[in-house]
């Protein structure tokens, strides 16, 4: 099973949420658990969790086709297949290039070609690295390579990762609520919102509220920096019957001891009940059995 | 020497366009000739490649020089690769007319 954790926008503290129910809910599910790193372009879950040890790391390829000039007619068939813009031909100056930034190696170039022109490559995208932890059953963190476009194809094989004796996997969702959000969030039976109840947060809540309306994915919120800003989001929770999951408050010691990285080691026992709490509720409202 | 000027419309009193990808429409000056022809870009709203395919068009169009506001990056690149000389123009409203009449004063 499958739980995401999203967020509207940078800046929520989603990753410190998503490590400590990492954490909290090994302890609930027999170390049964797993956390997946979406966040591709800037993984950051690892910098939290010092003593993850690396066990493995592959590189992650995509079929990207290339235009051979002697056989090609410049006949144009592949850019007019090509939905992406990425075929650039000019007859006149013998030009013929594939741009594989803007390539996203659905194959159909190489289909319409009917004179043998085209040939695939493999072009990487980036890579999947997993970490053994001292709870769980391990971090895998996915990382596109700088300059690919392809968030989506790489989090599709970030998804595909299961480490062995899992039972549930946690997937932090990267920013936002573009296509690779939608690409981790779907298939997951329960996405977890992490917001602050700030005018901003509470904007970009309801933007991810929409999208996850629209795909059809049951979700609840939690309330991060609890006790900053206002009840605006208190109240948009209650009218629009959305479960609020937890609260975890705004401490300002414990926010210096993540800036060293010394977290989860040092959790205050008063937060150390909350997330105990907050991941308790969570598997009562996806009915994970413990 | 052909020229391509970024415009808003489709006549010499447009307005001039300072975006290349996403520009309205093409103005191609024929310096030789004396001769203009508008084409209409019809990559200026497409999601991806806008800078990629309008270089590729100005690059079948035979142009030596494209006058614009700004290029992209990829535009950058293609342009480059095409060896079309890249001319940043400033937007001061100026029609298309304007800066044909520009280009002959030098
Ligand atoms: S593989 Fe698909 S996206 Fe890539 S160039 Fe060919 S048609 Fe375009
Ligand atoms: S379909 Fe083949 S022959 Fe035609 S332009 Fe593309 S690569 Fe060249």
């Amino acid at each position: 099973m499958r739980i995401a954790i999203a967020s509207g926008k940078g800046g929520t503290g989603k990753t410190t949420v998503a490590i400590h129910l990492y954490q909290y809910l090994s302890k609930l599910l027999d170390d049964q658990i797993q956390l997946i790193d979406c966040d591709v372009e800037e993984p950051n879950d690892l910098l939290f969790i010092p003593d993850a040890v690396n066990i493995y790391e592959n590189t992650v390829f995509t079929m990207v086709p290339e235009i051979d000039t002697a056989q090609c007619t410049f006949c144009k068939k592949c850019s007019d297949w090509c939905e992406f813009n990425a075929i650039t031909l000019v007859k006149n100056l013998e030009f013929a290039e594939i741009n594989k930034d803007l390539c996203h190696s659905c194959g159909a170039c190489s289909l319409a070609c009917e004179f043998g022109a085209i040939r695939e490559y493999k072009n990487p995208i980036g890579t999947i690295s997993g970490y053994k932890t001292t709870f769980g059953t391990g971090i895998t963190e996915g990382r596109l390579r700088i300059g690919s476009s392809m968030q989506t194809s790489l989090i599709r094989e970030l998804k595909k990762q299961t480490a062995s004796n899992t039972v549930l996997q946690i997937l932090d969702a990267p920013p936002g609520t573009s296509c690779p959000v939608v690409e981790t969030v779907s298939g997951a039976a329960y996405v977890i919102l992490v917001t602050e109840p700030t005018p901003f947060g509470l904007y970009d809540l309801k933007l991810t509220v929409d999208l996850l309306n629209n795909l059809k994915i049951p979700f609840g919120v939690i309330v991060n920096k609890a006790g900053l800003g206002n009840n605006a989001v208190y109240a948009y929770l209650a009218a629009n019957n959305i479960e609020l999951i937890g609260e975890i408050p705004f401490s300002k010691e414990y926010a210096e001891s993540y800036s060293k990285g010394a977290l989860l080691n040092n959790v205050p026992e008063e937060l150390e009940n909350i997330y105990l709490k907050t991941a308790e509720r969570l598997l009562e409202v996806t009915g994970i059995k413990k | 020497m052909k020229t391509i000027i970024t415009s808003t419309g489709n006549n010499l009193q447009s307005v001039f366009d300072p975006r290349f990808g996403r520009a309205g429409w093409f103005c191609v000056y024929d310096r030789e000739s004396n001769s203009t022809n508008f084409i209409e870009n019809s990559f200026k709203n497409v999601n991806g490649g806008a800078g990629t395919k309008t270089s590729e068009m100005a690059a079948e169009l035979g142009a030596n020089q494209v006058i614009s506001g700004d290029f992209g990056p990829k535009a950058r690149t293609m342009l480059e690769k095409f060896k079309i000389q890249m001319v940043i123009l400033e937007d001061e409203g100026l029609s298309v007319q304007d800066i044909i009449d520009r280009i002959n004063k030098n």
